[in-house]
C-alpha cells in the first residue's frame, strides 16, 4: 500500500490502536477475571472484586472437579469425539457419492441434504422428545450422539462436497484404471486428499458438540450423566454459593476450546470461511 | 452450484475406464442402472439419518400444533388451529418475539456493521502480526461456549460481586449501578449486550476473511487518486464485501431468532416473564407447563421465520455467483 504520512493520518492511526487496544482489554479482562476468580476464597470475592487472589488455591479446581465437573468433561469428550468421527465419516460418504460417482437423482439428494442447512432445531424439539421417549432414548447418551451427527451432516456435506468437487477427475481415472474399487478409491485416496477440510470439519464439529446446549439440556437433563454446558449450570444451582468452585468449572470447560482453536487456527479459519461461502 | 459441476468428476471418467487396460469387472461398468443405484449406498446414511430425525420431527411438528394431546389418557382431539389463536391471544409471546427483533437489531448493528468496520481498521494496520493477534484475540469468546459466556457475565452483572457496578463506581458514576439481570427493563439488554460481547469476533474474523480476498490493487489504485482511507473505506470495501455482508446479516438476524442458551442460562426467561425469547417460551411452554401443542405451535412461528430468512440468505449467494 502507498505510504502517506499525514498529521491527520498519524492521529488517526493513534486513535485505531487505541481502540484496538481497548477492546482487547474488554474481551480479554473478563477472562482474566474468572480464570483468577478460580483461585480466590469466597471472602476474596466479595471483598475487591479487581483484587488478584492472594494465593493459587488449585484445590478449588479439585473441587469442581470432584464435585462432578470430571464426569461432564468425561461425558462431553466421549459425546464430542464419537459424534464427530460418525458426522465426517457419514459426510464425507455423501460427499463423495455426490461428486465423484453417478448416482440416480443426486440433484434432489444434494437439496436433501443441503437444505438441512436452514432448519432451526428447536423447530424439530417437541416431536424428538416423544421419539426419542417412544424408543427409550431419552436422558441417553445415544440420543445426543444420533442429534448432533443429523444435525451436523448437512454442513458437513456442504464443505466436504466443495473441496472433493475441485480435486480433477483424473483421480477416479487413475484409480479405476488400477483396478482399485471405488471402496478403496475412497479410503485410499479421496479421503486422504481431503485431509485439510476434514481437519476444518473436525474443528468446526468439535466446537459445535463441546458447546452445545439445547439438545444437551432437553435430552439429558433428566438422566444419570450430561454434558458440560448442563453440568455447569447443575453445579451453579448446587453449589450456587461455593462461587470460586464454579468459576474453577467454568474455566475448565472454556479452556480446550480456546486452546483447540489456538493450535487449529489455520485450518479453523478456513472451515468458516468456506462454511458462509469462498 | 450448477448441474455441469455436480456431474463433472464421474462423467469423465466411467466410460473409458478399464476396458483398454483389462477386462472390465462387472460392477465397474458404470452405465448400467444397477451399478448406478449401488452408488445410493455412499449417500444413504446421511439420507436416512436427516429423513428420520430432521425432516419427519419438522412434518409432525405442524401435527403436533393442531392436536391437543392428553398426557395421562394418551387421547389425541383434533382443535384446528386453536394453538395458533391462543398465540396471537399470549402476550408473552408478542413480548418474547419483540425481545427476539431486538435481540436481532442490536446484533446487526455490533455484529454486522461494527464488525465490518473492525475488520476494516485490522486490515488496515502495516504489522502483519498484530492483524493476525487482534483476529484471534477478538475470536476467543466465541470459542468458549455461550455457556460459560452466560455464566461469566451472570457474575459480572452480579450487583454484589460484579465487576460491572465496580468498574462504574470506580469511573465516580456508581449511581449507575443497579441489578441488570433482576429488573424488567434491563434484563433482556443485558443478554443482548453479553451476545455481542461473545459474538463479534465471530463476524470480524469472516469480514477480515472477505476483506483480504480484495485485490490489493483495488486500494492502491484509490490511495494514487488521492482517496483518503475512510473513502477507500466506503467506495472499495463495502461494495466489495456486500454480498459477504448481506449474507452475514441473515446468519445474524436468523440465529437471534433462534436465541436460547444465553437467556436460560441468565435469566430462565424473568423476572417476570420480561426476557422471554420465542425459543425460551417454547421450552418453558412445552417442557414447563406441558402444554406440548402450544409448543409446536410456536416452533411454526420461529420456523416461519428462519425458513424465510435462509431462503433469502439462498437468493443472495445464488446472485452473487453470478456476480463475481
Amino acid at each position: 500500500m502507498v505510504k502517506r504520512t499525514t498529521v491527520l493520518g498519524v492521529i488517526g492511526s493513534t486513535f485505531v490502536w487505541a481502540f484496538l487496544l481497548a477492546l482487547t482489554v474488554v474481551v480479554l479482562y473478563p477472562l482474566l477475571w474468572m480464570t483468577l476468580n478460580g483461585f480466590k476464597t469466597n471472602a476474596e470475592l466479595f471483598g475487591n472484586p479487581f483484587a488478584l487472589p492472594v494465593e493459587l488455591r488449585w484445590e478449588n479446581y479439585a473441587n469442581a472437579w470432584n464435585r462432578g465437573v470430571g464426569d461432564y468433561l468425561t461425558m462431553s469428550a466421549l459425546v464430542t469425539i464419537t459424534s464427530t468421527i460418525a458426522t465426517v465419516f457419514i459426510g464425507a460418504w455423501a460427499a463423495y457419492g455426490l461428486t465423484r460417482i453417478k448416482i440416480p437423482l443426486s440433484r434432489t439428494i444434494l437439496i436433501i441434504i443441503l437444505a438441512g442447512l436452514m432448519l432451526a432445531p428447536t423447530v424439530a424439539l417437541i416431536p424428538l422428545v416423544r421419539m426419542f421417549q417412544a424408543m427409550g432414548l431419552y436422558n441417553t447418551f445415544w440420543a445426543l450422539l444420533i442429534l448432533y451427527t443429523a444435525f451436523r451432516i448437512p454442513f458437513t456435506v456442504f464443505l466436504i462436497r466443495a473441496y472433493m468437487m475441485d480435486l480433477p477427475a483424473q483421480i477416479d481415472e487413475a484409480a479405476s484404471v488400477d483396478g482399485a474399487s471405488r471402496a478403496r478409491a475412497f479410503w485410499q485416496i479421496i479421503l486422504p486428499m481431503c485431509k485439510p477440510i476434514i481437519v476444518s470439519t473436525v474443528i468446526l464439529n468439535v466446537l459445535f458438540t463441546w458447546n452445545e446446549y439445547l439438545f444437551a439440556m432437553v435430552f439429558t437433563s433428566g438422566g444419570d450423566f450430561q454434558t458440560l454446558p448442563v453440568g455447569l449450570t447443575n453445579l451453579m444451582a448446587k453449589h450456587g454459593t461455593e462461587y470460586p468452585v464454579v468459576f474453577a468449572g467454568m474455566v475448565m470447560a472454556a479452556a480446550p476450546m480456546v486452546l483447540l482453536f489456538l493450535v487449529g487456527q489455520r485450518y479453523f479459519i478456513r472451515g468458516l470461511a468456506d462454511g458462509i461461502g469462498k | 452450484m450448477t448441474v455441469n459441476e455436480l456431474t463433472r468428476g464421474p462423467a469423465l471418467t466411467a466410460p473409458v475406464s478399464g476396458a483398454a487396460i483389462e477386462p472390465p469387472k462387472k460392477r465397474r461398468t458404470g452405465s448400467s442402472p444397477l451399478a448406478a443405484a449401488r452408488g445410493l449406498i455412499w449417500v444413504l446414511p446421511a439420507v436416512a439419518l436427516l429423513a428420520v430425525f430432521v425432516y419427519l420431527p419438522l412434518a409432525q411438528n405442524f401435527g403436533f400444533s393442531v392436536i391437543e394431546w392428553d398426557i395421562y389418557t394418551g387421547t389425541q382431539t383434533f382443535i384446528g388451529l386453536e394453538n395458533y389463536q391462543k398465540i396471537i391471544e399470549d402476550p408473552v409471546f408478542w413480548s418474547a418475539l419483540v425481545n427476539n427483533v431486538w435481540y436481532s437489531i442490536i446484533s446487526v448493528v455490533f455484529q454486522v456493521c461494527g464488525a465490518l468496520v473492525l475488520a476494516a481498521l485490522i486490515e488496515s494496520l502495516r504489522s502483519d502480526r498484530w492483524r493476525k493477534a487482534f483476529r484471534v484475540i477478538y475470536f476467543i469468546p466465541s470459542a468458549i461456549s455461550l455457556t460459560v459466556a452466560g455464566l461469566l457475565f451472570y457474575f459480572i452483572y452480579e450487583p454484589r460481586l460484579g465487576l460491572l457496578n465496580a468498574a462504574l463506581d470506580g469511573l465516580g458514576v456508581g449511581e449507575l449501578g443497579q441489578a441488570w439481570l433482576g429488573q424488567e427493563n434491563t434484563a433482556i439488554f443485558a443478554i443482548i449486550a453479553m451476545s455481542q460481547w461473545q459474538g463479534f469476533g465471530y463476524c470480524t474474523l469472516l469480514f477480515a476473511v472477505a476483506l483480504q480476498r480484495i485485490p490489493s490493487e483495488l486500494y492502491e489504485a484509490a490511495a494514487i487518486d488521492g482517496v483518503g482511507p475512510v473513502r477507500r473505506f466506503f467506495s472499495v470495501s463495502i461494495p466489495l464485501v456486500r454480498e459477504m455482508t448481506g449474507l452475514m446479516m441473515i446468519v445474524t438476524v436468523s440465529g437471534a431468532f433462534q436465541v436460547f442458551n444465553e437467556v436460560m442460562v441468565m435469566t430462565t426467561g424473568g423476572p417476570n416473564n420480561s426476557s422471554q425469547v420465542l425459543g425460551t417460551w417454547l421450552y418453558r411452554s412445552g417442557f414447563v407447563r406441558n402444554d406440548f401443542g402450544y409448543a409446536a405451535a410456536i416452533a411454526t412461528a420461529i420456523f416461519v421465520v428462519t425458513l424465510a430468512l435462509a431462503l433469502a440468505q439462498l437468493w443472495i449467494s445464488r446472485k452473487r455467483r453470478v456476480e463475481w
